[in-house]
């Protein structure tokens, strides 16, 4: 039985998972207090992991019905993410390990992403790939086994994540924040076709597993204001769609086009940005016609949370890793092909 | 009583295991059993953990053998001080132990001027704030008067430094020339310049032996947090 503390960005998240069968998965959002501001705010969102550490673990275990000292070890993110806030959680797993005495493992937060889905769709003995999307990252994963220690990254964004551009395209739009799920839901009433926006790093010559979403924000801010300096009406619901048609398109064929390159099976969806209904959608359906089988964890599995720790945490453990020593820092930039530190 | 003692308000990296007994008229005696201190304000994360089992290892002792958690709740540096009170929070929790905060100024000021020593002055104690700040507290007798507040060090305000006749810590050090007061020097090291696990102890040892009730590890931020955005917030078009 693994616990897994996860505190890279505003979220709090404490799981506990026994072998691939979640048992808890407690979460405290210090999201509201960052809403005004636009973004996470470094330093609010450290002070909250401090606050919300003990009783979050007390959550987990109590969801669990199991006591700390069942516990038999520890996974906690030890990066990438925001420095002061991995900090607090690297901090926390150490001392609960140290005074539990029980090993610890500092995992990789992009790899704990790909491993939850064990948690959700079962052992997967194959090779996949996975597209992992977030507020922090854009990558297509080339993954031996799903929880193991081998990660190659295929391609990665040139400049804004995913997530990152739903945000600014929703501060634009005047939807608010986090950017995802308003956008999410203010293009269901919307027409992803109104618009044509950019692709971008989809002509012939582009690397074809990179992303780059910085141009697609801009043209969006370009055609709002042209808009606007008209005085015609724009569409919130109708830019939204558009926008997010543009976004998951590229995602979607870029990781498609992966899987078939790569001759796998199976593709898997991971972060934030894959609780998106429409990214969801368009996977499936493209998936289903390049005959590939799609793996994708609930939504509440796929933004940040302790469960996925955990999940990568017992997967490590069940494959004999070592044990990471007690001296290992919070590394803010940790590359996604160190899955264990 | 066996105590765990935590401190990571400074530059210092501190951790340390203490005996506290009864001593005549009601006190409490300190002794220190193992100790690890080092002056490295960028390596709290990674030290911390491993200083804590050190100190207990040079002390004879383990986790089990711990009664109690005594914690520097600051003021200090932010990132620091949370890896020292989510250490000391969860080590407390996991064992079943009580945990106990002291502000880790009172710690400084324990040790420059003894709470047993009547003196005639006031003590200012000084903590590196950064940002060419300093937190700061004034002592009459050992106990804390005023503070702990944030301010530049010429700013001190006049009220505040009336009485104060000597002054300790490391943001005293470092602007000992603005101060403008005698520095004391506690048994020739510059280590005491930061809490140490006697100090902290000695501030603690009362509680812990009459076992009196735990308090929450609130830290002393004293400063709002900086509200920028860790994404970038310029105008979407601008290139
Ligand atoms: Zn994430």
């Amino acid at each position: 039985m693994v616990l897994g503390i996860e505190t890279s960005c505003d979220e709090t998240g404490i799981g506990i998972v026994r072998g691939s069968e979640l048992l808890a998965d407690a979460i405290a959002s210090s999201v509201a207090e960052h809403a005004r501001f636009g973004g996470v705010v470094p330093e609010v969102a450290s002070r909250a992991h401090l606050q919300a550490m003990i009783p979050t673990v007390h959550r987990a275990c109590a969801d669990a019905g199991v006591s700390l000292a069942d516990i038999d070890a520890i996974a906690v993110t030890a990066g990438p993410g925001l420095a002061g806030a991995l900090l607090v959680g690297v901090a926390a797993a150490k001392a609960y390990a140290l005074a539990l005495d029980k090993p610890l493992y500092g995992v990789n937060h992009l790899s704990a992403h790909v491993a939850v889905d064990l948690l959700e769709n079962g052992p997967l003995e194959e090779a996949c790939i996975a597209l992992l999307v977030s507020g922090g990252h854009s990558s297509i994963l080339q993954v031996p086994r799903v929880g193991g220690e081998e990660i190659v990254e295929l391609g990665a964004t040139l400049d804004d994540a995913a997530g990152e551009a739903f945000d600014k395209v929703a501060r634009l739009l005047g939807l608010g924040f986090p950017g995802g799920p308003l956008i999410d839901r203010a293009a269901r009433e919307g027409d992803p076709a109104a618009i044509t926006f950019p692709r971008g790093l989809t002509g012939a010559h582009d690397p074809a597993f990179a992303f780059s979403f910085s141009g697609l924000k801009t043209a969006v801010a370009r055609w709002v204001e042209a808009r606007q300096r008209q005085g015609e009406p724009v569409s919130v619901n109708d830019v939204a769609a558009s926008f997010q048609e543009a976004v998951v398109d590229v995602l979607t064929a870029k990781a498609v086009r992966a899987a078939r390159e790569q001759g796998v099976d199976y593709l898997l969806l991971g972060g934030g940005v894959a609780a998106n209904s429409r990214l969801r959608a368009l996977a499936a359906e493209r998936c289903e016609k390049a005959g590939l089988r799609l793996r994708v964890p609930r939504p509440g599995l796929c933004t940040d949370n302790g469960a996925m720790v955990a999940a990568l945490g017992a997967q490590l453990v069940m494959h004999g890793a070592s044990a990471s020593r007690l001296d290992i820092g919070a590394d803010s930039a940790l590359p996604i092909t160190d899955v264990l530190v | 009583m066996i105590a765990l003692v935590i401190d990571t308000s400074s530059a210092a990296v501190t951790a340390g295991v203490v005996e506290i007994v009864p001593a005549l008229g009601g006190a409490a005696a300190v002794s220190v059993r193992g100790e690890r201190v080092k002056v490295d304000a960028r390596a709290h994360g990674e030290l911390l953990a491993v200083f804590v089992k050190e100190s207990l290892d040079e002390a004879g002792l383990g986790m089990r053998d711990l009664n109690a958690v005594i914690a520097g709740v600051g003021p200090g540096p932010f990132t620091g001080l949370r890896v020292g009170l989510v250490t000391a929070a969860a080590i407390s929790d996991a064992l079943g132990v009580p945990a106990y905060p002291v502000c880790s100024l009172d710690a400084i000021a324990a040790i420059a001027q003894p709470p047993d020593v009547v003196s005639a002055g006031e003590l200012l104690v000084a903590a590196d704030a950064r940002r060419r700040e300093v937190y700061w507290a004034v002592y009459r007798d050992g106990r804390r008067r005023l503070g702990p507040e944030v301010d530049k060090p010429a700013e001190l305000r006049i009220e505040a430094m009336a009485a104060v006749t000597a002054m300790a810590g490391a943001g005293a050090r470092m602007y000992a020339e603005v101060l403008g007061l005698p520095l004391i020097e506690t048994a020739g090291s510059s280590l005491s310049d930061y809490p140490t696990v006697l100090g902290l102890a000695q501030v603690a040892a009362a509680d812990v032996l009459g076992a009196g009730p735990a308090a929450p590890l609130t830290p002393l931020y004293l400063r709002r947090p900086d509200a920028v955005a860790a994404t970038a917030s310029k105008a979407v078009s601008q290139p």
